[in-house]
């Protein structure tokens, strides 16, 4: 499938070479030049070499996004670093693109989960930490001293 | 009327203080601490520090019983967010949003917010009519002696066109000396006829320049450049 991928820091770059090296076609889109070096880290050849798609340009832009190839994508996924931004061009591919898997990196639980009920799908990597934090210390109290469970 | 702006650049800045000499109720939402402490000074009580696109922040400052957001912040996406969570989520009754940069504008439309307000389109508005269309040429400008030359390219929608120079009856004081046609300009004859896409040469009052344009149809080819 043609995967684009908005956003090119730490989480859409791992992201998008995972996907690539799944077979599948990725391109991806970010605005700062020197995040396509962040693509490359750990290959021994260049990210285009290795059959990916790097457009610079800004996500809000019909025109970065239709050069990043809007238009015949399978998946869409919005990890910038402005929840905003990913809920808005999370919503642009979808309403006027069309895309059939669109996913938003939403960093905001109280967004992420307005933006869920309205049909989105939201990854809210703060509601994952917190649920893991909430797990272990639980895990500890249950175990530990003052632990009320038996 | 109870307004919440957010945003406290110098539109949000003196739009709310504006409001507030009409009698109305105004939170001013603004996130950057430095220009939140420097308006604050201003507006005392009706400013109010935090991010208006966090929900939590939006429902302190009372968004349930907003009659009206205004989002004025210099981030488009921000805007749109602002203004859809306080449409479809707190069912504000009206909002207002800036537009920053013009290309934006399809996305506040698709995404259902309106009405937009964009200070790029509206000088460029202003300017259409200050600053002659590009489909209007002045070759030669005598001020002292209130005559010119102007150029204008015949639109395919001009009434003019598939009429002679004579039936036609542009306004007085104006007169037609020259069609260009296909890179090759003539002196017109009484019977000669206008076609879509020519370029006419006019020599006229400039006091006439309205008069003409309404004639050959130019105020309706503006709406439609190209």
């Amino acid at each position: 499938m043609y995967v684009l991928i908005v956003g090119c820091g730490r989480v859409g770059s791992n992201v998008a070479r995972s996907m690539l090296a799944d077979g599948h076609t990725v391109s991806c889109l970010d605005q700062d030049p020197e995040s396509h070096n962040r693509l490359e880290v750990g290959m021994d050849i260049t990210w285009e070499e290795a059959g990916g798609l790097f457009t610079v340009g800004t996500a809000l832009e019909s025109e970065a996004l239709e050069t990043a190839g809007i238009e015949r994508a399978d998946a869409f996924v919005a990890a910038t670093n402005g929840d905003n931004t990913n809920i808005v061009i999370s919503q642009i591919a979808q309403r006027r693109y069309a895309v059939e898997t669109v996913i938003a990196r939403i960093l905001d639980p109280l967004r992420a989960e307005w933006y869920r009920e309205q049909g989105l799908h939201t990854i809210c990597p703060t509601r994952i930490a917190i649920e893991m934090l909430e797990d272990k210390l639980r895990l500890a109290a249950g175990s530990g001293p003052g632990g009320e469970e038996a | 009327m109870y307004v919440i702006v957010t945003g406290a650049g110098k539109v949000g800045v003196n739009l709310s203080r504006e409001l507030i000499d009409q009698g109305h109720e105004v939170t001013l939402i603004e996130s950057n601490r430095h220009r939140y402490l420097g308006v604050e000074q201003l507006l005392e009580h009706n400013v109010l520090y935090g991010d208006a696109s966090e929900l939590w922040v939006l429902e302190r400052a009372g968004i349930e019983r907003a009659d009206m957001v205004v989002a004025v912040t210099g981030d488009d996406e921000d805007n749109i967010l602002i203004c859809q969570v306080a449409k479809e989520k707190y069912s504000v009754d009206r909002i207002i949003a800036r537009v920053n940069n013009p290309s934006n504008r399809p996305h506040f439309d698709l995404l259902g917010i309106k009405p937009v307000i964009s200070a790029t389109d509206l000088i460029l508005r202003l300017l259409e009519h200050e600053v002659p269309h590009r489909n209007l040429i002045r070759l030669l400008d005598l001020e002292e002696e209130e005559i010119e030359i102007i150029e204008v390219r015949i639109g395919s929608d001009s009434p003019i066109v598939g009429r002679t120079v004579g039936a036609v009856g542009l306004p007085e004081h104006t007169l037609v000396i020259s069609i260009i046609r296909d890179g090759h300009g003539f002196v017109p004859s009484a019977d000669s006829e206008f076609k879509a896409g020519d370029d006419i040469l006019v020599v006229l009052d400039p006091e006439r320049e309205e008069d003409l344009k309404r004639a050959l149809g130019h105020e309706k080819a503006r709406s439609k450049p190209g």
